[in-house]
């Protein structure tokens, strides 16, 4: 069960494995996320299903190496297994046709965007997709990107490929060209902040696919929670989409600190 | 031959009348109540072994030898799950233990397991002779039960309990607690092929995750798991009913009737300032952190925040083993924070006296209001408001109110909130036709545990909202035996 059938290096950071799971291949929709364990006395942690397939029966994920569980699961190989995995998690992307959609990803976030980008191709709308990265290194999944979107822009810190910049500037250079109706970002908690902010200035609809603290992933535990609206939601059944401009992303930036000081490697 | 029949041909029996009249009922009543063996509240608090040790064979017989065997035992009507009890314990009188074993998994899935967690003080106990008519100590029925199922554990001799013939009908249930266990147990006795789907990557539910190793060792869940599975129940862990499969999956895998006891899932806070600092969390978080992925283990990948002075918010059994699990994993104060008074706790009196042994303070009449934290985001100071007791409210209790001015500042590093849990959503989202409650509860017949859909039945905190180990598996007898008869009907 959940055998790893292929894996590909996307920089030394980020792993694409393709895992066996024919179950969750079948179920699962854009927007779905699972939980993964490695080892008997491993962590339960909430991964972003990236696509899936239903005749091969395998599921992809995209993992970047940040910690000591997601390290393990990075150093899998073809062959060797997931102990646990459990999903499809959380509420599907809401897809509809609304008109122009810039899709925001940044790090590995791009991967979990890719069906979201498809899924809104696919029911009309024009798609024009922002991937952001530190450096060419970095930005992953464009040629799959490409397939699915009107367009592309690529932004990196560094300058060494696309244009020099922030995925805010990306934006908003499609922003004060064209009529955007809806922006769907998903990538680091900061980055999903200032996307956030930047399209609150010019009233766009924006939704933010968080990635928060889990145990169970089922609504058991509440270590996911965040405030939106003023209340407080549960990423892993409420959500993990939420209208952006509504979430508290300050909370969430310090409650993703929560164990910063007792994680293993700093024990 | 009904039940009332069956007792009284049971209670006829050579062996029964010989080991009635080897002592006269003075002799039986004169004895005293046995006290349970403990550890050490010092040695236990800082560590995670079982606090009760459980009886000796000679404090067992003894004690059985209390219990009148009465004509019409009342004991048996405390019981949800209807254990043959004065059966059991003269077994135990007349040394016979394998034999009371066997005679408690006539009906109990998990006597190991509820001769531990059972609140037989409102139960069974409550409506033994001792207790309603002589006005002593009832027969401690929960301490038999524990010994005549660690005696057969300990001995090697596990006995399966008869099985009818399989009869091919295949049958799923959602969820591996309690009453998800104990609704597998009885289907297989009657011969269908039961599958147990686990949204966890570990069987046993609340069991596991929910109630601490110190109260329930996980070992002794796993015996009576792996008795379950020696009749045949297969289990599948993460797998989520509505999620990774659904209702028509199953439906069109052939299963003719489907028991769901997917419990309470969403722990409840109290909306109030500062509740979503780091370090205020849900007991069912901790708990599971602790229990179920072994956190305070260093060889463990999942982090714990360890408090030196610990918070837990409410009154419950879930608030006694948090705070009884912030003193081992080494808190300096723990407290138990509880808006009114001692004596409406819900806890148990047994893991109060526990609690207050191991050196945990009790700020009843107290009510959190307001979390403040370090630059950090870390929670360091709470603000409780006094209470006072009011007029009695619904639940018969008497509402607490406060006290207008009088509020007091306590240090904190660490705040569990355990007050109560709400069904989890899951699955009356997935199960079109399903009558649901406005707490969120699946609505079913009281009598036989059958939902809106014909063949959906459903038992535990899924439909109670927040119950006991006992009720639950209570609810799962009833359900089987239910869905047994209607599905012969078919």
């Amino acid at each position: 069960m959940n055998k790893i059938v292929g894996k590909e290096l996307f920089s030394e950071n980020v792993v694409k494995l393709e895992v066996e799971a024919p179950l969750i291949a079948k179920s699962r929709k854009a927007g779905h996320f699972v939980i993964v364990k490695c080892g008997a006395k491993g962590e339960r942690i909430p991964l972003t299903i990236a696509s899936a397939d239903t005749q091969k029966g395998t599921i992809t994920l995209v993992i970047q190496r940040v910690g000591v569980s997601s390290r393990k699961i990075c150093d899998l190989n073809v062959g060797d297994e997931i102990t646990d995995l459990v999903g499809p998690l959380g509420k599907a992307t809401h897809i509809e046709k609304v008109g122009t959609v810039v899709c925001a990803g940044g790090g590995v976030g791009v991967a979990p965007l890719l069906p979201i980008v498809e899924a809104f191709k696919k029911a009309g709308n024009r798609v024009v997709t922002v991937l952001a990265a530190r450096n060419k290194d970095l930005i992953i999944l464009e040629k799959q990107m490409r397939e699915h979107s009107d367009e592309v822009i690529i932004k990196t810190d560094d300058g060494s490929y696309g244009s020099k910049g922030l995925i805010t500037e990306g934006i908003e250079s499609v922003i004060n060209r064209e009529k955007v109706d809806l922006c769907v970002t998903i990538g680091p908690a900061i980055m999903m902040k200032f996307v956030s902010l930047l399209t609150k200035k010019y009233n766009i609809p924006t939704v933010a696919s968080l990635n928060t603290i889990m145990v169970d992933g089922t609504g058991m535990c509440g270590a996911c929670r965040i405030t939106v609206d003023g209340k407080t939601k549960f990423v892993c059944v409420d959500g993990p989409e939420f209208d952006a401009h509504q979430v508290n992303f300050d909370e969430l930036l310090m409650r993703l600190g929560s164990y910063k000081e007792v994680e293993p490697q700093n024990r | 031959m009904n039940k009332e029949e069956y007792l009284a041909a049971q209670r006829n029996e050579a062996w029964r009348e010989a080991v009635r009249k080897s002592k006269k009922n003075k002799e039986r009543t004169d004895i005293p109540r046995v006290r349970m063996n403990e550890l050490d509240p010092d040695y236990r608090s800082r560590n995670k072994e079982e606090v009760n040790t459980g009886l000796t064979a000679e404090q067992a017989v003894i004690e059985a030898q209390r219990c009148l065997d009465c004509p019409t035992p009342t004991c048996i009507t405390g019981c949800p799950v209807e254990v043959n009890i004065p059966k059991f314990i003269k077994n135990i009188e007349r040394g016979e233990f394998l034999e009371a074993a066997k005679a408690l998994k006539e009906t109990s899935a998990l006597p190991a397991v509820c001769g531990r967690v059972c609140p037989q003080e409102k139960q069974c106990e409550s409506k033994c002779f001792y207790t309603q008519k002589l006005g002593k100590e009832a027969v401690a029925i929960g301490y038999l039960e524990r010994f005549a199922a660690d005696y057969e554990r300990e001995s090697g001799n596990i006995s399966i309990p008869e099985i009818k013939a399989k009869n091919g009908r295949k049958i799923a249930v959602v969820g591996s607690g309690p009453a998800g266990l104990s609704f597998s147990g009885d289907m297989a006795k009657y011969g269908y092929d039961v599958t147990v789907f686990e949204a966890l990557h570990e069987i046993g539910g609340v069991l596991k995750y929910g109630i601490p190793e110190f109260r329930l060792p996980n070992n002794i869940v796993d015996v009576e798991i792996n008795n379950l599975k020696k009749m045949g129940v297969n289990f599948i862990t993460n797998c989520i009913v509505g999620k990774t499969i659904s209702y028509e999956d199953l439906q069109d895998e052939g299963f003719e009737g489907i028991f769901v006891a997917s419990g309470a899932g969403l722990p409840n806070f109290m909306n109030i300032k500062g509740e979503n600092l780091i370090g205020v969390m849900s007991s069912n978080e901790y708990l599971t952190r602790v229990n179920l992925m072994d956190a305070a283990n260093p060889e463990s990948d999942t982090p714990i925040l360890s408090g030196k002075s610990v918070a837990v918010i409410g009154g419950g059994n879930t608030a006694m083993d948090s705070v009884r699990t912030a003193k081992r994993l080494g808190a300096e104060r723990a407290m138990i924070i509880y808006r009114r008074s001692e004596e409406e706790m819900p806890a148990r009196l047994e893991e109060i006296k526990h609690a207050k042994e191991e050196g945990v303070e009790f700020m009843t009449l107290c009510n959190p209001i307001e979390y403040t934290g370090n630059e950090r985001g870390r929670v360091t100071k709470m603000c409780v408001q006094k209470m006072q007791l009011g007029e009695a409210d619904a639940s018969g209790r008497r509402r607490p109110v406060p006290i207008e001015g009088a509020t007091e500042e306590v240090s904190v590093d660490l705040v569990i909130v355990s007050v109560g849990v709400s069904p989890n959503p899951l699955i009356p989202s997935a199960f079109k036709g399903l009558e649901i409650s406005k707490w969120g509860t699946i609505i079913v017949n009281q009598e036989t545990m059958q939902s809106a859909l014909n063949n959906v039945y459903a038992g535990g905190d899924i439909v109670r909202g927040g119950a006991t180990v006992i009720l639950a598996m209570g609810d799962g007898r009833k359900a089987a035996a239910a869905m047994h008869e209607y599905l012969n009907q078919k």
